[in-house]
C-alpha cells in the first residue's frame, strides 16, 4: 500500500504571472481582431487559428495550472488533444478529398 | 460539520472523505477527475466545431457572408470579458490556496458578475438576430442572398448550436460559482482544502477556451481567403 504524505499543492504562482499571461490573452484577441481585417490571402485562417491555439496553451499552462500537474494529470490532458486530432485528421482525410478530380 | 475521530486514532479534517489517504491525495483525484470530464468536453465541442468545418470547406461563401453578419466589436467585447473572469477565477484559486477568506469572496463575485456580463452581452446579439431573421427553422426570413439562402441557415444551425451550447456550460459555471461562493463565506476552504474552488477554476478555464475558439471561427474569418 502507497503510505507516503501527498502534499496539498501550493499555488506559489506570483499575481504578476497571472496578470502577465492576461496581457498577452488581452493582446492576442486584439491581433487576431486586426490581423482578420487585412487581406492576408490564404494566410488569414492559420493566423487566427495559431493565435487562438497559443491563448489556448497560455490558459491551460497557468490558469489551469498544467505547468504544475501530476505526470498522471498530463497524461490526461495529451491523450485528449490526440484524440481530438485522431477526431479531426481521419475525419478530413475523407471529407476534404472527397471533391478531389479523378484523373 | 465535526471533527471525526476513527478508530486509526488521527484526527480527520472535516472535507476529508475516508476513502483517501490525505488531503494531497484526494486533491489530486479531485483535479485529475475533472481533467477526465474536460478531455470528454473537448472531444464533445470537437465533434460540433469537426462538422463546422467540414461544411466550412464546402460552402466557403455562405460561411464568409454568415461570419459577417456577426458584430466583431460584441464577439470581442465578450472575448475580453471572458478573459477578465479568468484572471479573477485564477485569482480566486490562488487566494484561496493562500487562506484568504475575503480574496476568495471578492474574486468570486467578480467571476460571476462577468460571467453574467457575457451571457446578458450574448442575449443581445441574440436578440437582434432573431429580429434579423437569422433563427433556423420557419423563423428564417433572412433573403439577402437569396441563391445561398439555405447554406446561410446552415452556417446559423452551427452559431446558434456552438454558441448556446456554450452559453449553457456559462450559465452551468455561473451556477456552480454560487455555491462555490457560499462554501468559500462559511469558510470551508483553506491552504489545507481547496480543491473545489481550484477545479471550479479548471471548468471555467475551459469554457473560456471554447469561446477562445468559436469567436474567429464564428465572427472573423470572413473578409479574405477561406
Amino acid at each position: 500500500m502507497d503510505t507516503e504524505e501527498h502534499e496539498v499543492p501550493h499555488d506559489v504562482t506570483p499575481v504578476w504571472v497571472y496578470l502577465a499571461v492576461f496581457a498577452v490573452l488581452a493582446a492576442g484577441t486584439i491581433i487576431t481582431y486586426l490581423a482578420s481585417q487585412v487581406d492576408l490571402g490564404w494566410a488569414n485562417t492559420p493566423i487566427a487559428l495559431v493565435i487562438a491555439t497559443i491563448k489556448a496553451a497560455l490558459v491551460i499552462l497557468f490558469f489551469m495550472h498544467a505547468i504544475h500537474s501530476s505526470r498522471l494529470t498530463w497524461v490526461v490532458i495529451i491523450a485528449s488533444f490526440v484524440w481530438l486530432g485522431v477526431l479531426f485528421v481521419l475525419t478530413f482525410s475523407d471529407y476534404l478529398t472527397r471533391f478531389w478530380a479523378i484523373n | 460539520m465535526t471533527v471525526a475521530a476513527h478508530d486509526d486514532d488521527h484526527v480527520h479534517h472535516p472535507f476529508l472523505q475516508h476513502q483517501f489517504e490525505d488531503l494531497g491525495q484526494q486533491h489530486e483525484a479531485s483535479t485529475l477527475g475533472m481533467w477526465m470530464f474536460l478531455s470528454t468536453e473537448i472531444l464533445f465541442f470537437g465533434g460540433v466545431l469537426c462538422a463546422y468545418w467540414i461544411y466550412r470547406t464546402i460552402y466557403p461563401e455562405a460561411w464568409a457572408i454568415g461570419a459577417a453578419q456577426q458584430k466583431a466589436l460584441w464577439g470581442g467585447i465578450n472575448t475580453i470579458v471572458l478573459i477578465v473572469s479568468s484572471l479573477t477565477m485564477a485569482l480566486a484559486v490562488r487566494n484561496a490556496s493562500l487562506g484568504r477568506k475575503r480574496g476568495i469572496v471578492i474574486m468570486l463575485i467578480l467571476t460571476m458578475l462577468f460571467g453574467l456580463t457575457f451571457l446578458a452581452v450574448k442575449g443581445i446579439e441574440y436578440t437582434a438576430h432573431w429580429h434579423e431573421g437569422l433563427f433556423p427553422g420557419s423563423h428564417f426570413t433572412w433573403n439577402e442572398h437569396p441563391d445561398i439562402r439555405d447554406k446561410e441557415q446552415l452556417f446559423m444551425v452551427f452559431y446558434w448550436g456552438l454558441t448556446g451550447l456554450h452559453a449553457l456550460h456559462m450559465v452551468i459555471g455561473v451556477g456552480l460559482l454560487v455555491w462555490i461562493l457560499w462554501r468559500a463565506m462559511r469558510g470551508h476552504f483553506g491552504p489545507e482544502y481547496y480543491a473545489p474552488v481550484e477545479v471550479m477554476g479548471l471548468y471555467w478555464h475551459f469554457v473560456d477556451i471554447v469561446w477562445i475558439f468559436l469567436f474567429p471561427f464564428l465572427y472573423l474569418i470572413h473578409h479574405h481567403g477561406h
